[in-house]
């Protein structure tokens, strides 16, 4: 059982780095290879305003998802903007070497070695009925819940939501409907680098910080794929998925399978059902 | 303006457009040649720039021609690598033997992982590969009987038809002929229908397959061609670093190659050489900076004073010697071709040439890049 | 003996029904247009005829085989050949490699001969590289042998489809809007064209088109569509006559 939570939190965070991927392929057709890298970022950043600076871990936690949205659109307008229309390889080599910037700045920046965030949850644990529960691991799922619902609220009941999918499909017909597509852009890139600080700050007491945290995004990978790559929803099903899977990978097959296990999942899925469980296929019509 | 006058259909056919151009690689094959005597020293790193010219042709048939994007061909060059050595030294089969069972070897794993390749495309393709050279990397560590696990294995210098090529310019002309061969064999298949069709699928997969190009059977021949072709890279690869171990195989190595393939200049075999030029000297680059820079630094500020200057030197020399930054310069790089110099140094080296041919009436616009708006139009 | 029949076909697009019982017949050597309101399912017939959608029902016969369920690559391979609405060009090749591109069911090499470009994979390329040169002199695309599809105009491009279309040596040239975008000298060429085709060449062509001079001109019979049901079909004059038709383009 405990066992499980563990798994369900992984599987969250995994959720939360998917649902960065989906974020930004959904409005901008990008598919942002260094997301699991911004995901490092953020959990330094907020180390860095807790270890270095002394703010409370709460403010901290607020401070670092700013400072590194406002990162994701300022990466944005810099640099992502100016590849608009051009095909989809070379975005995802742009990513790639952004990606190895940002851990190169964060090793030069922070240090190489491995780090811990004190956090309020640290080390804590409570017992329900038999089952030890451990507060960083319910921290993650807690705050996972909570981050979807405000997404959700923020995409239904906001006119955001309309313009990301006007600018997905068509980015020039979108300008001629007066919607801001560059502005719309920076600020999904800003929602996806916040999306990702939040998962980068409650994993971080559970795997601590160093500058490889971000090869997490390449099962990420799998769990955006798994739930399909255009859904949200789906998103944070492939990662639970994942979670669990790779739980029971780790406890019932021999050593070394549960790091592949999420690859051959992702594999398996590509071949069976490109679309995962909840994406649909696009073809081109001619 | 220099016109090529056409008189045959052999002429488009052949290898060369004209024999000026014939005459300039035949001289620069004989340069290549000389080179031991003029650089003995460096002949080893150029040995390794004819094994990237290998690994970035491989990927050049498969991502520049094909249009299948592989973030998993290190992956290859390790399968290629370790059934080498292990049918080389472990069942002791001939040298020529080996590298060719262990280019099939990896042909046939280029097959398994095309076959799920067919139902995919562009970025999910991407993302497969990716997970199978993470699976692979998994297999080569714990697959000790064949590959020595984390301990890795020891390569002994090759060994071929009872001749020893050992020595560093015996190895040096070794790598130089496969790829010369390498070369010319992949441009026979891209002149061939073979080629045509792969650049078929790369455009407008619905297209060639209305022409009648069987979409699953040529994809995974680019594959199996690529594949292949990593695993003679592996071979090779393997008596050059002397010692295989499963870490030297990362995605990072996959990413490198790539980076090879986009510098380079995507859609050409100059671009695999060019691009294996640049990313197998960047290091060497990178370490001459490393000590040039600070004292560069040092002698720009010193104008501000003697302290100044040196202060500035040391931080810079401090900077610059962190290991972390090697990385970093290659993203840098990367995204700075992308952004400016998206048809690579071939590219820039067409336009060179073509505004000496033409001038004065060179356009900038002439390459301009075509960007595609609508979704619609982006699908394959 | 009928070249294509198409008996009842019938395919579904989620909610929406795209074609609900079309019939039609083409004789060889004659030019068959299918007309008919945008969204009718015009193209949706071609791309069932190439099998890029597998039909829902119904049944498709060419030279007397049943090709409702043949894999896409072998359509062209069986003589049906085929130009697309929006056109699917190789952009970043030249016009000469597009052409050639056409010539791939005629390929007899296997591949280890290329690989080392044998003799006989030479004179091999030289047939294809004189069957292309053919089908540039016929629709005159000397002058833009060497460009780049990218570089050129889009009533070019649409003479290179049809010029690539025509490599395979079809026996049934499927056109899709061949005149849409084109001038009205141009759209004049492309009825010579047909007639060409159709009388030197002796393809037979299958035509959809908007244009009603272009149908009149150049085709033998009509089948008008809308909503995907058939209405008429007979003689361009019949067809254009028929009140069914006038009231599905004129409305009322």
């Amino acid at each position: 059982m405990q066992l499980l939570l563990n798994g369900l939190a992984v599987g969250c965070i995994y959720g939360l780095v998917a649902l960065g991927f989906v974020l930004i392929y959904k409005a901008t057709e990008l598919v942002n290879f260094a997301q699991g890298d911004l995901l490092m970022l953020g959990a330094f950043t907020c180390y860095m305003f807790v270890v270095w600076y002394h703010v409370g871990y709460w403010l901290a936690f607020a401070l670092a998802i700013g400072l590194v949205a406002l990162f994701g659109a300022v990466l944005d307008w810099a640099v992502l903007r100016r590849v608009i229309g051009q095909p989809q390889f070379a975005v995802v080599m742009l990513t790639i070497g952004l990606g190895a910037m940002f851990r190169s700045f964060a090793s030069i920046t922070w240090g190489s070695e491995i780090y811990t965030l004190p956090t309020p949850f640290s080390a804590r644990a409570t017992r329900i009925g038999g089952v030890t529960v451990s507060h960083e691991y319910v921290s993650i799922i807690v705050g996972t819940v909570v981050l979807c619902a405000a997404l959700y609220a923020l995409f239904t009941y906001t006119k955001v939501g309309v313009a990301m999918q006007a600018a997905s499909q068509n980015q020039l017909a979108a300008y001629y409907m007066g919607i801001p597509v560059k502005r719309v852009f920076s600020l999904i890139w800003a929602i996806s680098a916040g999306v990702a600080t939040v998962a980068g700050v409650l994993l971080a007491p559970v795997s601590l910080i160093d500058v490889n945290l971000g090869f997490i995004g390449l099962k990420a990978f799998a769990a955006a794929v798994l739930g399909g790559f255009g859904s949200i929803p789906g998103a944070l099903a492939g990662g639970l998925t994942i979670g669990v899977i790779e739980l029971f990978a780790g406890t019932y097959l021999p050593q070394g399978f549960k790091d592949v296990a999420a690859y051959v999942v992702l594999l398996l899925v590509l071949a069976v059902r490109p679309q995962g469980m909840f994406g649909v296929m696009v073809r081109k019509k001619v | 303006m220099r016109f090529v006058f056409k008189t045959s259909y052999q002429q488009d056919l052949g290898l060369f457009r004209d024999g000026i151009q014939r005459n300039w690689y035949v001289a620069l094959l004989a340069g290549l040649m000389l080179l031991p005597l003029l650089v003995p020293a460096y002949l080893v790193d150029i040995s390794l720039v004819f094994i990237y010219g290998l690994c970035g042709l491989s990927l050049m048939v498969l991502a520049g021609y094909t249009g299948l994007v592989s973030l998993g061909h290190a992956a290859f060059l390790g399968i290629g690598a370790y059934a080498h050595v292990y049918l080389a030294q472990d069942l002791g089969l001939p040298w020529v033997v080996a590298l060719a069972l262990a280019a099939a070897v990896t042909a046939g794993a280029g097959v398994l992982v095309g076959l799920p390749a067919l139902r995919m495309t562009g970025i999910y393709l991407t993302i497969a590969t990716l997970a199978f050279a993470l699976i692979i990397q998994e297999v080569l560590t714990h697959w000790e009987t064949v590959t020595g696990g984390l301990r890795g294995k020891a390569v002994a210098r090759a060994v071929i038809f009872g001749v020893s090529f050992a020595s560093n310019e015996a190895f040096y002309f070794l790598c130089l002929a496969v790829l010369a061969a390498a070369l010319w064999l992949t441009r026979n298949v891209l002149r061939s229908p073979t080629g045509r069709a792969w650049v078929a699928i790369r455009d407008s997969e619905i297209a060639a397959q209305s022409m009648g190009v069987n979409l699953a059977a040529y994809k995974t021949m680019a594959f199996a061609y690529s594949a292949g072709m990593m695993g003679v890279a592996g071979g090779l690869f393997a008596h050059k670093i002397g010692y295989l171990a499963p870490d030297i195989f990362t995605v990072l190595l996959s990413i490198q190659f790539l980076l090879m393939v986009v510098v380079g200049g995507l859609g050409s075999l100059h671009g695999a050489v060019f691009g294996a030029v640049f990313v197998a000297m960047l290091p060497v680059a990178i370490s001459e900076a490393r000590d040039a820079v600070p004292a560069w630094a040092a002698q720009v500020f010193s104008a501000f004073g003697a302290g100044a200057g040196q202060a500035v030197g040391d931080a810079v020399d401090r900077f610059v010697k962190q290991p972390a930054l090697e990385p970093g310069v290659f993203g840098l790089i990367l995204v700075l071709f992308i952004l400016f110099e998206p048809r690579g140094i071939y590219g820039r080296w067409l336009k060179i040439r073509l505004y000496f041919s033409t001038f004065p009436l060179y356009k900038v616009a002439t390459f301009k890049r075509q960007k595609v708006y609508m979704r619609s139009e982006r699908l394959r | 003996m009928t070249l294509f029949r198409a008996e009842d076909l019938a395919i579904r697009f989620g909610g929406v029904q795209a074609l609900d019982g079309v019939t039609f017949e083409v004789e060889p050597g004659s030019v068959f247009t299918i007309i008919g309101p945008n969204g009718a399912g015009k193209t949706t017939i071609f791309n069932l005829v190439s099998r890029i959608y597998d039909a829902g029902r119904g049944r498709l016969t060419f030279r007397g085989e049943d090709i409702t369920h043949v894999p896409a690559h072998e359509i062209a391979r069986r003589g049906i050949a085929r130009t697309f609405q929006n056109i699917e060009l190789f952009e970043h090749a030249t016009v000469l490699d597009n052409l050639l591109l056409g010539r791939h069911t005629h390929r007899r090499s296997r591949f280890v001969e290329e690989l080392l470009f044998l003799p006989r994979v030479r004179a091999l390329e030289i047939e294809h590289r004189e069957a292309a040169e053919k089908v540039i002199d016929f629709l005159d695309l000397m002058p833009y042998r060497e460009s780049l599809i990218a570089n050129l105009p889009y009533g070019i491009r649409k003479v290179v489809e049809m010029g690539r279309a025509l490599c395979t040596d079809p026996a049934l040239l499927l056109l899709d809007e061949p005149s849409s975008g084109l001038s009205v000298e141009e759209t004049a060429d492309m009825a010579f064209w047909i007639k060409d085709i159709t009388g030197l060449l002796g393809i037979t062509v299958l035509m959809v088109e908007h244009d009603m001079s272009l149908v009149s001109a150049v085709s033998d019979r009509v089948l008008a569509l809308n909503y995907g049901r058939p209405l008429a079909l007979g003689t361009a004059r019949e067809v254009q006559e028929h009140p069914e038709v006038v009231r599905a383009y004129l409305g009322g």
